[in-house]
């Protein structure tokens, strides 16, 4: 291979890893009396994002177990949990961050909520996901900052 | 608001009837069972699907064993037999059979359920090829002989050979976590029957219905296309049909759904 192409391989992996310098990664994430203090990327988390994660199957699912009134006009609301609405009422953020982080850690090991950002998961993962938490830390932080729009009274 | 779950959650009060035979859905559960009461998975469905089951005319799935009823009486392989020249009339000699599987294969020293047994006859018997899994040969001829037993209540013989140890090793599967989400068989069927994930109402998870008929792929499912589903949505890796873990796992789920009728060609949405 020729020099060149080495070259821009390493610059591409360094910009790479300068985006992402300042992400915790999963393994890294402490859950301390049930919270997560820091903002997993030290950016500011998006609602409407958050929200899309939240319901879109193939990332959160949260509609699987949760209900959201506010995400009406979404099919299918499971009844596995507790509805979500008025959620910010009885969480802090930094608990919210926690839950989605790993709920297991916050609830015990018996919860069936999966940890979003955790590898502590199941065995025989499917291969192409092994080592992948469910939600990039940005989608964390955006469900989170949608959570916690989820005010009584909305 | 009108949610999906505004509808009743819990399992229905109704008696399933089938071609006049009064069908058991509810049943004591065996000793060292984790509920009280085992419920068929008929329980759990909405109304138009448990009357398409209620319905042999309109139930899809009795094609599957038509089809089944055809193929046993149809030669194959070398030996020039179909299964009738050595059962005659499945009626007479399948009668209830299908309830009492998967039993203890002497010579494999492992448990047979009613697939693997057809292909035992094939080879050994008929001088034929073993289905390939999920085969419509083998689906239907399951179907077939399952429906032979419609009503019969299941109930295995955990005493014969080594079944007992497969037993519990499919318990140790049945609530061990897998995949990226860390769900167990358990997490669903346990710990959230009755409870709607999504649109589909959790029920037990009972195999006395397979292979069953399903309005969603328009198809039969066979119990172990089923579990492999079930574990893909966990984000696992799917054990091979009739590998030793879902060979382990259909003991135990079987068990799990004793005293429950028969009820093959199930339907299911
Ligand atoms: C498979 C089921 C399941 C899924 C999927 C799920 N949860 Fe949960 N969640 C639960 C359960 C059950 C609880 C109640 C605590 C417990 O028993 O573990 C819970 C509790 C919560 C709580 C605390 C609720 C309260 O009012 O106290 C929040 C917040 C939450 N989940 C957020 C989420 C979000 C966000 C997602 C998706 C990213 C999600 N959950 C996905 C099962 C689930
Ligand atoms: C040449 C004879 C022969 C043919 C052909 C044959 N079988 Fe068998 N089958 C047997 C014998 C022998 C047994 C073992 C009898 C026993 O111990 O119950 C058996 C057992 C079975 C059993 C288990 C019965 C039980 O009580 O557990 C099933 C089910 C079965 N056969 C299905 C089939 C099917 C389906 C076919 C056709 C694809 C077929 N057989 C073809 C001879 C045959
Ligand atoms: C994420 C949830 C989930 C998990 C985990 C899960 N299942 Fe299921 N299972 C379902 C749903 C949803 C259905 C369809 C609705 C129903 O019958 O409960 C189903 C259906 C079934 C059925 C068919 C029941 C019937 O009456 O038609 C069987 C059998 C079954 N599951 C066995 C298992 C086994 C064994 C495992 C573990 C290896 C497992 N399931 C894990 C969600 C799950």
């Amino acid at each position: 291979m020729k020099p060149g192409v080495w070259g821009s391989a390493a610059v591409a992996l360094l910009v790479a890893n300068m985006a992402y310098a300042a992400e915790v990664a999963p393994n890294d994430v402490k859950v301390e009396d049930g919270t997560v203090a820091q903002s997993l990327t030290g950016n500011p988390g998006d609602p409407e994002m958050g929200a899309k994660a939240l319901a879109n199957r193939g990332l959160g699912n949260c509609l699987a177990c949760h209900a959201v009134s506010a995400l009406e006009s979404e099919q299918f609301h499971g009844d596995v949990a507790p509805p979500l609405d008025g959620v910010a009422d009885r969480w802090q953020p930094e608990q919210l961050r926690a839950i989605v982080v790993d709920a297991k850690k916050v609830f015990g090991p018996e919860s069936v909520m999966p940890g979003f950002y955790s590898l502590e998961v199941g065995i025989n993962v499917r291969k192409d996901l092994v080592g992948k938490p469910i939600l990039t830390a940005q989608q964390v932080e955006d469900v989170v900052a949608y959570l916690s729009t989820l005010k009584e009274g909305d | 608001l009108v949610l999906a779950f505004s509808a009743n959650a819990d399992p229905v009060d109704e008696e399933l009837v089938i071609d006049d035979i009064p069908m058991v859905t509810r049943a004591a559960a065996p000793e060292g069972h984790p509920f009280d009461e085992v419920l068929s998975g008929w329980l759990f469905r909405e109304a138009e699907t448990r009357e398409t089951e209620a319905d042999s005319f309109a139930n899809p799935g009795m094609l599957a064993v038509e089809r089944g009823a055809d193929i046993w009486n149809t030669v194959e392989g070398s030996a020039g037999k179909s299964c009738a020249s050595c059962h005659d009339d499945a009626a007479t000699s399948m009668k209830s059979v299908g309830a009492q599987y998967p039993k203890w294969d002497a010579e494999a020293k492992r448990p047979i359920n009613i697939e693997l047994q057809i292909d035992k006859c094939r080879v050994e018997n008929m001088g034929a090829e073993p289905y390939k899994f999920d085969a419509e040969g083998q689906v239907a001829l399951t179907s077939y002989i399952k429906h032979q037993s419609l009503g019969t209540p299941v109930k295995m013989d955990l005493s014969d050979g080594e079944l007992q140890d497969w037993w519990e090793k499919g318990k140790e599967l049945y609530y061990t976590r897998t995949g990226q989400l860390n769900f167990a068989c358990a997490s669903c069927h346990e710990d959230s029957m009755g409870k709607y994930i999504r649109a589909d109402h959790l029920s037990q998870g009972q195999a006395n219905g397979f292979p069953t008929y399903r309005f969603n792929t328009g198809g039969m499912v066979s119990l172990h296309n089923r579990f492999r589903g079930c574990i893909r949505d966990t984000r696992a890796e799917m054990p091979k049909a009739f590998s030793d873990e879902l060979m382990a796992l259909e003991v135990y789920v079987t068990w799990r759904g004793t005293g429950l009728s028969v009820e093959t060609p199930a339907v299911r949405q």
